[in-house]
């Protein structure tokens, strides 16, 4: 198995607010892994710090043995690795067409047969794709905002939140487009509140809490564990 | 009791249907039957509306980008078109004010070129005058490129806010004010004195062939913004950007190029737009800062960030100017004032404009 | 290696070397400026120079009045009211029409002119003060009156909309004065102002009266402002500044909170306005302008601190400092040289107040570049419980859950 995203023991935060207090992780090829953990705990901030959204105070980021910590988005994009923002993952006054070829701005060639595949991967998104994205609904958005990130055909995928404030019958769908994804190849980091559906879906999962590393398993582990179960499965 | 409560209750309703008709079709509805009223009653103003419309487009396309994908109102707009306007003289004569009067400065200029100054078909400017215009845009060009490396740039990278931004831009304004009084002092000027040919349009009303010359500039390069804003590559990223910047970034996009592009289509039409209003006019400083409300009247009623919006809003502002002077009540020195009347209403019935998403 | 701030480098803070010495360096260099400039042109004529550095101070408090009111408004209101000019204008016109006596020759036409109808009491030359104070108290209630009727549309916009709307208020108020020709007698404008205390003293000696009423007048509104600032009510708008939506959700009428602030901060421009009328004698369409009258208190406040009133009224003597200083260094032609020698060039010398403002634009931009806090930075002080025990929160806040994107500005 090898190693296609590595972070150690990250520092990073807001401003001069430390959220981060040295956290690590590793993702393998192909795998989906998923960062559950409290409120506050930092998962998003985590991923905003690897993908360069944040300043890292100490700590590396390897992407397949190169380092890119502190690398600005628009280069780390181009090495492999694309990122689906939790809210506001869309551009509304662009057609769903015109966001996939933003999607895929930085590729000038074969921008048709990728759009033809993404189509094939998100069939929803090919019956109208000159609708404004701005009209549509909350679950077609993030079907959207997925559909995007992956315009680069990327080794990587970060997700955060991606189930967020949808209704139960979208949070399936989403999770079953998740697992689609991933059987092509892609590696998926998945940040989630819905902990459960995350451990349902994933290989492995890191607990953080409190900007630390708590707990590390695979997804059946961690589901079946006690310690999980009371402090964080709860909903 | 019960008898005034649904008296208010009817009122209220009134009140909401108003409000949703405004913000619905009602809007465009009401300045269409305006428009035509106008057209039909009052058509030579409604013509001369039409020419400071078409000036004022040309100023408002480029603010409107600027403010849809930089974020920030470019108090200095109008004063830019003044400092092409001046460069673009200084250009065509050479003259600068020396001692107490003009001197020619510069030993050649442009109308020195051979038939330079030989007026083109029935206007009164020859190829000279484009010339000139065309050097006025790229220098424009190049000064927003430096003042968004000096200025606003810093300014992005501190996320200083909307505020900070405006005041910014309104000391830049003064700045390019008081440069042109330093050189050019505020004597009105002209690029070609003397009368200036006619043209007879439909139903007898006769304007300088120039501000044909305008309202066409104005019209082909509205298409011509809308065109690349929504048929180029380029344009779809600007409109990304406009839309969610950080986004844009994480999709990768290049956008410090974006916002380079911005200034460059900025500059370019601010360099145009300010040769056209000295065209069309006298050319005065003060004519900066008594633009930028009309300006943003024209944006902010077509929508921010929309090409197609800014005509159709300098055209509604413009041709409002003209017509609201010729009703009995209102005097000339209010002509002005229209525009901030326009805006108002605007921002308080419509603000996302006609042409603005609904949010 | 940090880059200057200019070219888009890192943080700014303790970039400039000796950064603790330029607000005493500024003022010390001002201060020299103002008084050895007219000393050494009148060749050291010790009464012209107090009469000089009298009217100097005179102003330096009247425009401290107006940012300190606009220091109300933005530092502790959060309102961007780009149309001070608006509130200059119908304090001192109100002012004016109050204390003046009716209008008499055709010519000259006005309304109000009460002025001979003020002095009902008849106590203590009630003529000499009672109607200034009318005078005062009427540019207070109409320049608070119009922020009034102006907080209620405008209020709810955003920050640039609010900005360009109070530009276009303000410009047109200036049109209505000059077109209505019968309100404030047109573009020739109000002259031969009555002057508060006039008969007091003699002519020579009144700039010295003008002066305590400027300063007094400066004093008094500063001592309101800071109760009003510790009091309950400022501590509200205080809040409201930081964070109106937490500010909101504590159950306070955000709207009624600002209007307020806005209208407190609009009545002391009014009342600036006012002794700007007494102080000049004239004011005329062409006093106000978007320049003078509201860019230039924007300098001040920018240039002094925002958010600090003492910041305020120090903004307000650099600024006119520098303003007087350009006017000085005119007098320096080929003719009438300074010390030294020093004469300045006459493409320079005829040029001189475009040179000024241009150096104030520029002025503006560099301050809110390189020290956007101004000379007198703001005294953050939320309390002193929170000071002690949250060192290390310093400038940023952490968002309030995970999803913020970035802190709050």
């Amino acid at each position: 198995m090898t190693t296609v995203l590595e972070a150690s023991e990250l520092v990073s935060g807001y401003g001069e607010v430390e959220i981060l207090h040295g956290v690590s992780l590793r993702l393998d090829r192909g795998e989906i892994v998923a960062i559950i953990g409290p409120n506050g705990a930092g998962k998003s901030t985590f991923m905003k710090a690897v993908f360069g959204l944040l300043k890292i105070g100490s700590g590396t980021v390897h992407l397949e043995d190169e380092d890119i910590t502190g690398m600005p988005p628009e280069r780390i994009v181009r090495k492999g690795m694309c990122y689906v923002p939790q809210s506001e993952n869309v551009f509304p006054s662009l057609s769903i067409q015109e966001n996939l070829e933003m999607g895929a701005f930085i590729r000038r060639d074969g921008l048709r047969q990728r759009l033809d595949e993404i189509y094939g991967l998100f069939p929803d998104l090919a019956q109208r794709p000159q609708v404004r994205a701005g009209k549509l609904s909350g679950g077609q958005r993030q079907m959207l905002a997925l559909a995007r990130a992956l315009m680069l055909d990327p080794t990587i995928l970060l997700l955060d939140e991606p189930t967020a404030s949808l209704a139960p019958k979208m949070v399936e769908d989403i999770f079953a487009k998740i697992h689609n994804i991933n059987q092509t190849g892609v590696a998926i980091l998945l940040v989630e509140q819905n902990a459960k559906e995350a451990l349902s879906v994933c290989h492995r999962a890191y607990v953080l809490a409190g900007g630390h590393n708590r707990l590390e398993g695979t997804g059946p582990e961690l589901l079946a564990s006690e310690e999980v179960g009371k402090l964080y499965l709860g909903a | 009791m019960a008898a005034t409560a649904t008296a208010y209750g009817r009122l209220r309703d009134y009140q909401q249907l108003v409000g949703q008709f405004l913000t619905g079709p009602g809007l465009p509805l009401l300045f269409l039957g305006l428009g035509l009223w106008a057209f039909i009653g009052r058509t030579d103003a409604f013509v001369i509306g039409v020419v400071t419309g078409s000036v004022l487009a040309l100023g408002a396309i480029g603010l409107t980008l600027i403010y849809g994908i930089l974020k920030f109102a470019h108090f200095a707009h109008g004063d830019s078109m003044m400092l092409a306007a001046y460069i673009a003289f200084f250009a065509l004569t050479g003259v600068m004010v020396g001692e107490r009067t003009d001197t020619k400065v510069l030993p050649w200029t442009l109308s020195d070129l051979p038939g330079a100054t030989k007026p083109i078909l029935n206007f009164s400017f020859g190829y000279g005058l484009l010339m000139a215009m065309a050097i006025a845009a790229a220098i424009m060009v190049v000064v927003f490129i430096v003042l968004d490396r000096l200025i606003y740039r810093p300014l992005r990278r501190r996320r200083s806010g909307i505020v900070i931004f405006a005041i910014a831009s309104l000391g830049v304004a003064i700045a390019m004010r008081s440069l042109i009084l330093i050189f050019w002092s505020s004597f009105g000027r002209f690029y070609v004195p003397g009368i200036r040919p006619t043209t007879e349009l439909p139903f007898g009303i006769r304007i300088l062939t120039d501000q044909v010359f305008i309202f066409w500039a104005a019209l082909v390069l509205s298409a011509l913004t809308y065109v690349i804003l929504f048929r180029t590559r380029l344009g779809k990223a600007m409109r990304a950007m406009a839309d969610n910047p950080e986004l844009a970034l994480v999709s990768g996009i290049n956008t410090d190029r974006i916002i380079i592009w911005t200034w460059v289509i900025g500059g370019g039409l601010v360099g145009i737009a300010g040769v056209m209003l000295a065209l069309q006019a006298q050319l005065k400083p003060e004519l900066g800062f008594v633009l930028l409300l009309p300006l943003f009247a024209s944006t902010i009623l077509g929508g921010i960030g929309s090409p197609q919006g800014a005509f159709v809003g300098a055209m509604v502002v413009g041709i409002t100017e003209e017509v609201a002077v010729t009703l009995g009540f209102i005097s000339p020195g209010y002509k002005f004032s229209v525009a901030f009347v326009i805006l108002i209403l605007m921002l308080l019935l419509r603000p996302r404009g006609l042409f603005g998403a609904k949010t | 290696m940090k880059l200057p701030a200019v070219l888009g480098g890192g943080a700014l803070k303790g970039q400039i070397k000796g950064e603790r010495l330029i607000t005493p360096l500024t003022v010390l260099a001002i201060t020299a400026a103002v008084v050895l400039m007219p000393a050494e042109r009148s060749n050291w004529d010790v009464g012209g120079v107090i009469s000089f550095l009298t009217f100097f101070a005179t102003f330096v408090a009247i425009y401290g009045i107006f940012t300190l009111g606009l220091n109300v408004q933005w530092g502790y209101t959060g309102v961007f009211n780009f149309g001070v000019m608006a509130f200059f204008l119908v304090g001192a016109n109100a002012a004016a029409i109050i204390t003046k006596p009716p209008a008499s020759t055709e010519y000259v036409r006005y309304v109000g002119g009460f002025g001979d109808k003020l002095a009902f009491i008849p106590v203590l030359d009630s003529e000499q003060w009672l109607p200034f104070l009318f005078g005062i108290a009427g540019a207070a209630i109409f320049a608070g009156l119009l922020a009034f009727l102006l907080s209620i549309p405008t209020l709810r916009l955003r920050e640039d909309y609010l900005a360009i709307a109070t530009i276009g208020v303000a410009e047109f108020l200036r049109r209505v004065t000059i077109e209505e020709r019968g309100l404030v007698n047109g573009t020739r404008g109000l002259t031969g102002i009555p002057r508060p205390l006039g008969e007091l003293v003699s002519t020579g000696d009144y700039k010295f009266v003008m002066l305590a009423i400027a300063v007094a007048t400066l004093v008094l509104v500063y001592v309101a402002i800071e109760r009003g600032i510790r009091s309950p009510w400022g501590r509200v708008l205080r809040a409201l500044r930081e964070d109106e939506l937490t500010t909101a959700a504590s159950g306070k009428n955000v709207f009624a909170f600002k209007s307020q602030g806005f209208v407190v901060g609009a009545m002391i421009m009014g009342i600036g306005g006012a002794i700007y009328a007494y102080a000049n004698a004239a004011i005329s369409p062409d006093t106000f302008t978007h320049f003078f009258g509201t860019f230039i208190f924007w300098a001040m406040l920018m240039v002094g601190g925002s958010g600090n009133n003492k910041g305020a009224i120090l903004g307000a003597y650099v600024v006119w400092g520098f303003w007087t200083i350009t006017l000085q260094l005119q007098g320096y032609t080929s003719e009438h040289p300074g010390p030294l020698g020093f004469a300045l060039p006459d493409a320079v010398q005829s040029r001189i107040f475009f040179i000024r403002d241009f150096v104030l634009g520029t002025l503006i931009v560099v301050v809110l570049l390189l020290r956007p806090q101004g000379l007198l930075p703001e005294e953050r002080r939320v309390s002193i419980w929170v000071e002690r025990h949250a060192k290390h929160l310093g400038g940023a806040r952490p968002p309030p859950a995970e999803q913020a994107e970035s802190p709050p500005d």
